[in-house]
């Protein structure tokens, strides 16, 4: 019982998070999986399963509110969709933690970058 | 010229989101800080990049069996319930403060992803 209340609260963090900033939820949901007991792999293929009903509401209520033009979105959706068919082969293959660290390092200068 | 580069950043976000590893937090300052698009617009444009990347990279972990939908439901009920009130959110937040709100968020998964590296790091090294 105790877990299923994990699984809800971090659920409920991923959501928002994943709204609020457009994406990152992943990011909540793969550690909030491993915690209930899941691989590591699993964990991170499975987190997909959890953000793409996610990202399907929260995409509708932008598309809504916020102008979103064609001529991006039509590169960006056909780039990471090749992109997300390699890494997801990959994934299974690559050292993780540097991967991982890689990410980490972008992710500290860009979020620097943004706060100014 | 325009869409190769837009292209290109979809790629880089989508290889690293195909592992779940995250690809929206690294296509969104792409986006914004070498394409000038503004922050809610490159948070839409992940999320709705995501629906056909996710479809494609999802059949591939569930050919290699690493798909588990054990309890999922505890988790996305509310993660569904909460993404209305946080997308609400940024539709009406101005860019600027989104994008700081972003930075901040950026700052801290940063330093849960250098922990994470770290501890696979110490397990490998373990094993090896």
């Amino acid at each position: 019982m105790r877990k299923n209340i994990k699984l809800l609260g971090g659920g409920a963090l991923t959501g928002a998070a994943n709204g609020l900033f457009g994406g990152g939820g992943g990011m909540i949901a793969v550690p909030v999986l491993e915690k209930s007991g899941m691989g590591a792999l699993f964990a991170h293929a499975t987190a997909i399963a959890v953000i793409l009903p996610v990202c399907l509401v929260s995409g509708a209520i932008y598309l809504w509110f916020v102008p979103i033009p064609v001529s991006q979105l039509l590169p960006v959706a056909l780039g990471m969709t090749a992109g997300g068919i390699l890494g997801a082969r990959l994934l299974p293959a690559v050292s993780a933690a540097g991967v991982t660290y890689l990410f980490a390092l972008f992710m500290l200068a860009a979020g620097v970058r943004m706060l100014f | 010229m325009a869409f190769i580069l837009f292209a290109v950043c979809g790629f880089l976000g989508g290889i690293l989101g195909g592992m779940g590893m995250g690809g929206g937090t690294a296509l969104i300052p792409l986006l914004t800080i070498f394409c000038g698009v503004q922050q809610n617009v490159a948070q839409g444009l992940n999320l709705l990049s995501f629906l056909p990347m996710s479809l494609f990279a999802l059949t591939v972990h569930a050919k290699n069996g690493l798909l588990v939908k054990d309890k999922i439901w505890w988790i996305v009920l509310p993660a569904l319930v909460f993404s209305v009130l946080g997308s609400l959110c940024a539709a009406f937040l101005p860019a600027r403060a989104l994008r700081s709100g972003f930075g901040v968020f950026l700052i801290v998964l940063s330093f849960t992803r250098f922990a994470a590296a770290r501890k696979m790091q110490l397990k490998k090294q373990r094993s090896d």
